[in-house]
């Protein structure tokens, strides 16, 4: 098998372990840092799959959120408590779950060319090429073209995205990701960054001390 | 928020400047290698959140108050907007309206370095000031939770 394969289960297990004891610690210092190295198994994870820009998104968001984290919960003192679940209960709910998902995915993952089938691991769509439809006219077979193009649409961006087909532009960009998120999928960039804009303000207008009714201040103080 | 050790403090003087070129850095080749608007702009906020937290809030009230990051925030957001509008001009939203120059130089791929220096600043500015106001709201309220702070932890924070 690949090495890569072998090092990403490796770093699920890192990961696994480290959200156990993120949500089992009693200590809510030790919760935080725990949730900090699953984050940055994350990120490697990502770096180990070819997507360098998610994997310097993610350690960097991690580590401003973890200085967050830990600063809040320094200053508050350990109010943790314990709520008693029905181990039995929850142990079952998630056994039938995950035999769920397992039955998905062996009946998707078998062999055959269905829409629905997944492709194996390490071998997506975006990587073929089937030749372009409509290619011939009728009875004229030696019109058929050779050109190929890519079976989805991620392939396509790779293929035409910098320098564009014949009467379109292509972005220009380098780097195809951004090329993609601020050119060819600028409407999501934007949705995304509303998204930012609405949860910072969001935050100023819960957190803020002007403004407020001295009553509401003090129920939210408590 | 009182600042840090000495020790923090002087460390903090060396490095939070070289952290600051890296995220502008990000987000000014955003379009060439690796990276972008968002990445950077965190990493920006990761600077001044450091040098915040080793210089105590005095430092944030003198340079960078909560109100420049309020209005940063708006302006990148105002601006990548406008970037998005402009595109009219040559036939829709979003519309690439620049010349496209050599793919892999700093200057090329039309709007897309204003888009990402635009996001990097929204998302920077925007993150500082949210952690200014976890920060420092807190502490305006009756109680002092930052002696408390000092006591429990007493070797992270010095009082100076």
């Amino acid at each position: 098998m690949d090495p890569v394969f072998w090092l990403l289960v490796a770093l699920l297990g890192f990961m696994l372990i480290g959200s156990l004891i993120a949500a089992e610690t009693r200590d809510l210092l030790s919760s935080v840092i725990s949730l900090g190295a699953v984050g940055f198994g994350t990120s490697v994870a990502f770096l180990l799959l070819g997507a360098p820009d998610l994997a310097i998104t993610q350690v960097v968001v991690e580590i401003l959120v973890l200085v967050v984290l830990v600063r809040v919960v320094i200053t508050r003192k350990d109010e943790t408590y314990t709520a008693s679940h029905s181990t039995l209960a929850v142990g079952s709910v998630l056994l039938v779950l995950g035999v769920l998902v397992a039955v998905m995915f062996w009946m998707l993952s078998g062999p055959g060319e269905g829409s629905l089938r997944m492709r194996p691991f390490g071998n997506p769509l975006m990587n073929e090429e089937a030749p372009a439809a409509a290619a011939a006219p009728a009875g004229r077979p030696e019109l058929a073209t050779t050109v190929t193009e890519p079976r989805s649409i991620g392939g396509a961006y790779l293929k035409h995205d910098l320098e564009g087909t014949p009467g379109v532009n292509g972005t220009g960009a380098a780097n195809y990701v951004m090329g993609i998120v601020l050119d060819s999928r600028g409407y999501d960039t934007l949705g995304e960054a509303t998204v930012i804009f609405t949860a910072i303000v969001g935050a100023y207008a819960v957190l803020r001390r002007k403004g407020r009714k001295p009553h509401a201040r003090d129920v939210a103080d408590r | 928020m009182h600042g840090m050790s000495l020790i923090v403090k002087n460390i903090t003087r060396l490095v939070a400047g070289f952290i600051a070129i890296f995220g502008i850095y990000i987000v000014l080749y955003g379009h060439v290698s690796p990276g972008g608007g968002f990445a950077g702009g965190v990493i920006l906020a990761g600077a001044l959140v450091l040098v915040v937290l080793a210089f105590g809030e005095e430092f944030s009230r003198r340079v960078f108050p909560q109100g420049v990051a309020h209005a940063s925030d708006a302006l990148g957001a105002v601006g990548f907007l406008l970037v998005a509008v402009l595109g009219y001009m040559v036939g829709g939203f979003f519309m690439n309206f620049l010349p496209r120059g050599e793919p892999g130089s700093l200057f090329s791929a039309g709007t897309i370095p204003i888009s990402n220096l635009m996001i990097g600043v929204k998302v920077g500015a925007g993150l500082f000031g949210v952690f200014l106001a976890l920060a420092l709201f807190r502490r305006q309220r009756e109680g002092a939770p930052e002696s408390d702070w000092v006591e429990r932890r007493g070797t992270y924070g010095e009082d100076t």
